[in-house]
């Protein structure tokens, strides 16, 4: 265990006093100390909302993307150093709204990187709208009527889309978010966190007393409850509502990663080969193709 | 009088009928025989079906691209007939099989001579399938030019050998009876000849495998991105190389995810690139702004074709100019380059990944659906190899990052450009972002650092305009009338000065192989000499014109623009000088 002081950042937070990122800020700088995760063996990726501000409060490499894009740069730079532990860290809007296209396509490609994503039903950085998992008649600015979609279930999701690791922590409980983040990141493949967070501003329904009512600990209360069995866990992921279970929801550790499988990076981390030294001769080959 | 080796032949016929491969397949045959080749590809977006073209150019000396005149027409359908009979000059010819039924009379009257051949019959009865007719076709034509027979045969067991002996012994038959009965019936009366000119070997080559060539000698190993034409042999170059030179090629969900995929790449350390059109580069734009604020060095292809939107899928432009330019919201620095020849393609890319690297920015590579498939004969020595520079700029190695402290990745420096740490070392553990950022790479609205970010930035381009190619002139320095000209129209704009050089009045030719940034004082300059300036691009508001005008001052004395989707012709372009009335291109004055 390396002490958790060692990741903290001289930048000051602009997060509203109370706000659920802090927990999953906490969470994050512990799985790190506890797996002796170096600041600089790891990279924390992010999107744009207030939770993906969280590059910048860590010290760790971070890179700190566009809205809904940081999953495809995660996984350009895992193929291209597949030695950096890559985290990225995402809002609700950020995943399950503007980035969902690539997030099927990141969770059925299995490429190495925990996903923890912030989700607290709401946009919180544009002051209150409604999100892709605000649930059904949610009143917001943008939702006056209340939303009329159902909302995404993140954990049917992944199930479906092929994630190999599909968990829910809660921001209230950072040790507990913490274990499921170090699983996260020691898990081979694509593992998505979604992590039940308030937004002590703008989110006046799920606020931190309405998910502490609801939310469980699955194997806990379900002990025989085993994450490998895909048909219980998809009966599981559609657990929401009176109440809400957290831990690991469905686990594949037989599928090999994306990166373990491209023949480019047998000989190891693509940075790490020389970008010249080619000897004429084969160039002289190539050029022969085309005569 | 025979006409040796200078002569246009024409395939024509649905998709799927092999018009491209056997055209491409002849040129390669012709250009072993030691001569030079220019092959033009027109196809439609379609699988089956449609009217498709190629035409192969053959001279003796070097050529840059295709003539409008040709002299032997291959229609495989009836359709093809009526598109291209109008193309065969008086005393040339159509060669078709007996099959492919047209009104004869109007050739008739033009001069084209008919060369009916059972080709069907021959492809059925010597190799035992219609599917050597192309074979058949091509015999024939070897055999009325006169081609040496052996060239014909080479290249038949090049391209048949991985489909068997059999294929290729029936290919072979199937050629040498047609070429047999193509000279016995039909070689006295066809005037151009094929002869071979053995002399030091050339590449066949197109312009999408020269980048693609170009990036892997500069050291690309990673490359992402989404099919769309014509940008996808580019892609698929590098795969087909991956194995050699353990190259990650990832074909992403969309065109998105292709450029954030290289951005990923490019800011752990690998040089990447990824290759698109303009309607993939318009999904790209958010991410380009990205990569120039966080100061990530990027290659990215707009391969061009015929927008705006869907457009014209499989036909060409140069539409894209401005929109390069100005590509994603805000101001960052950018390089644009602008290649207009094969050999240039090549070199374009090696120089990109290092100008990317230098100034940790954005490049752009602007190739065109034309220059993408065209294929040339090209002497090897102009992909020299050993003149391939790796320059990774300001990139720090391990021993540097040993000895650094305090490290910030957007230090303000005098040239704007900030020693460059991968992610990876204890002593370069660093945040950046798209936001507004400190030295250090953490958010700030401050609005000093603000301003000094901006113009550390933007001096970035200040510097890099320095060592950017002014417009390179093609012709006489004095000159009556001066091209002006960027891209793949370069060919069409040489062969054009040559022949005025010849007919009169003199010209030449300012051809942009970059266009940003440049020094505009001494481009204006340069176009401040000319007599007469007469603009030539492939769209339709003249683009490099409207540039031009903008940055120097400089207004042009006529333009002529196509945006039809057809590459511009040498003799469009002549026409246009001499007032000719055409529909196919439009001249201002």
């Amino acid at each position: 265990m390396l002490d958790i002081k060692l990741y903290n950042s001289p930048e000051k937070s602009t997060w509203c006093p109370g706000c659920g990122d802090f927990g999953i800020l906490n969470a994050v700088k512990q799985a790190l100390a506890m797996l002796e995760l170096y600041p600089h063996e790891a990279i924390v990726v992010s999107g744009i909302g207030c939770g993906s501000k969280l590059p910048h409060y860590i010290h760790a490499n971070g890179f700190n993307i566009l809205h809904g894009r940081a999953l495809p740069v995660a996984q350009g730079l895992k193929l291209a150093n597949h030695d950096l532990k890559v985290i990225v860290v995402t809002g609700d809007g950020d995943g399950y709204g503007i980035g969902m296209g690539h997030l099927v396509h990141a969770m059925r490609r299995n490429t190495d990187l925990v996903h923890i994503v912030e989700n607290n039903q709401i946009y919180g950085l544009t002051k209150g709208q409604y999100s892709p998992t605000s649930d059904k008649g949610f009143v917001t600015t943008t939702s006056p009527d209340g939303a009329i979609e159902p909302a995404v279930n993140p954990m049917l999701l992944g199930i479906a889309n092929g994630a190999t690791f599909v968990a829910r922590g809660f921001s209230s409980e950072p040790k507990y978010l913490a274990q499921l983040i170090a699983r996260g990141i020691q898990h081979r493949g694509y593992a998505l966190i979604d992590v039940l967070q308030p937004c002590v501003t703008y989110n006046k329904v799920n606020t931190n007393a309405w998910y502490k009512q609801r939310a469980y600990h699955l194997e806990e209360e379900e002990p025989d409850y085993d994450p490998t069995d895909r048909v219980q866990a998809f009966q599981k992921a559609h657990e929401w509502g009176d109440r809400i279970p957290l831990g690991v929801i469905y686990l594949d550790e037989t599928r090999p990663t994306y990166e373990e499988q491209v023949p480019a990076l047998k000989h190891g981390p693509l940075v790490k080969q020389p970008l010249d030294g080619t000897p004429l001769e084969v160039w002289e080959a190539i050029k022969q193709e085309f005569v | 009088m025979p006409i040796v080796n200078d002569l246009t032949i024409k395939i024509g016929g649905e998709a799927g009928q092999g018009v491209e491969s056997s055209g491409a397949g002849f040129a390669k045959a012709v250009a072993r025989a030691g001569l030079f080749i220019y092959g033009l590809q027109d196809y439609m977006s379609r699988i089956r079906g449609g009217h498709n073209f190629y035409q192969v150019r053959i001279s003796e000396q070097e050529i840059w691209t295709f003539r409008d005149a040709v002299h032997m027409l291959l229609p495989l359908t009836t359709e093809a007939v009526e598109r291209h009979w109008r193309e065969v000059v008086p005393g040339g010819a159509v060669l078709y099989d007996v099959g492919v039924r047209f009104d004869e009379a109007p050739l008739r009257e033009r001069g084209v001579q008919l060369f009916p051949m059972p080709l069907m019959k021959i492809a059925e009865e010597q190799g035992g399938s219609r599917i050597m007719m192309n074979t058949a076709a091509l015999g024939a034509v070897a055999g009325i030019t006169e081609f040496d027979f052996a060239y014909i045969a080479d290249i038949i067991e090049t391209n048949f050998k991985r489909k068997g002996s059999a294929v290729v012994e029936g290919n072979l038959k199937v050629a040498r009876y047609a070429y047999d009965a193509g000279q016995q019936q039909y070689a006295a009366q066809f005037p151009w000849k094929l002869r071979a000119r053995p002399g030091p070997q050339r590449m066949v080559i197109n312009g999408n495998q020269a980048i693609a060539l170009g990036a892997i000698a500069a050291g690309c190993r990673f490359i992402s991105g989404y099919p769309m034409t014509p940008a996808t042999s580019i892609l698929e170059y590098m795969n087909a190389k991956s194995h050699q030179f353990n190259i990650v090629c990832k074909q992403t969900e969309d065109e998105i995810a292709g450029i954030l995929f290289a951005i990923g790449a490019a800011h752990a350390g690998a040089r990447a690139m990824c290759a698109t059109s303009g309607g993939g580069l318009c999904l790209m734009t958010e991410a380009l702004g990205f990569a120039g604020c966080t100061e990530t060095p990027l290659v990215v292809v707009d391969s061009q074709r015929a927008g705006p939107s869907t457009g014209l899928p499989t036909r060409t432009e140069q539409g894209d100019l401005l929109f390069v330019l100005h590509a994603s919201h805000g101001e960052w620095p950018r390089i644009v380059l602008t290649p207009g020849t094969i050999e240039e393609c090549f070199w374009a890319a090696v120089r990109a990944f290092n100008l990317a690297e230098k100034y940790q920015t954005p490049v752009l590579i602007m190739q065109d659906l034309t220059q993408s498939n065209a294929i040339r004969a090209v002497p090897k020595e102009r992909f020299d190899f050993s003149q391939v520079t790796i320059d990774r700029g300001k990139l720090l190695t391990a021993e540097e990052l040993d000895r650094i402290d305090n490290y910030r990745r957007h230090l303000v420096t005098e040239d704007g450009i900030s020693p460059r740490a991968l992610p990876g070392h204890p002593n370069a553990v660093y945040v950046t972002t798209g936001d507004e950022h400190t030295e250090y790479g953490f958010i700030t609205e401050e609005a000093d650092i603000r301003r000094a970010q901006m113009e550390k930035r933007m001096r970035k381009e200040e510097v890099a305009q320095a060592e950017m190619r002014l417009p390179v002139r093609y012709g006489p320095e004095d000159a009556e009338l001066t091209f002006v000209g960027w891209g793949s129209t370069y060919g069409a704009l040489r062969e054009a000065v040559d022949v005025l050089n010849q007919d009169g009045p003199r010209a030449n030719l300012l051809h942009f192989m970059e266009v940003w940034p440049l020094d505009w004082a001494r481009v204006g300059a340069l176009l401040a000499q000319a007599k007469q300036l007469v603009l030539v691009e492939q769209n339709y508001t003249g683009q490099l014109g409207r540039l031009l005008r903008a940055q120097t001052g400089q207004t042009m004395d006529k333009r002529i623009l196509k945006y039809d989707g057809r590459p511009i012709s040498t003799d469009e372009i002549l026409a246009g000088v001499r007032g000719e009335v055409r529909a196919e291109v439009k001249v201002y004055a």
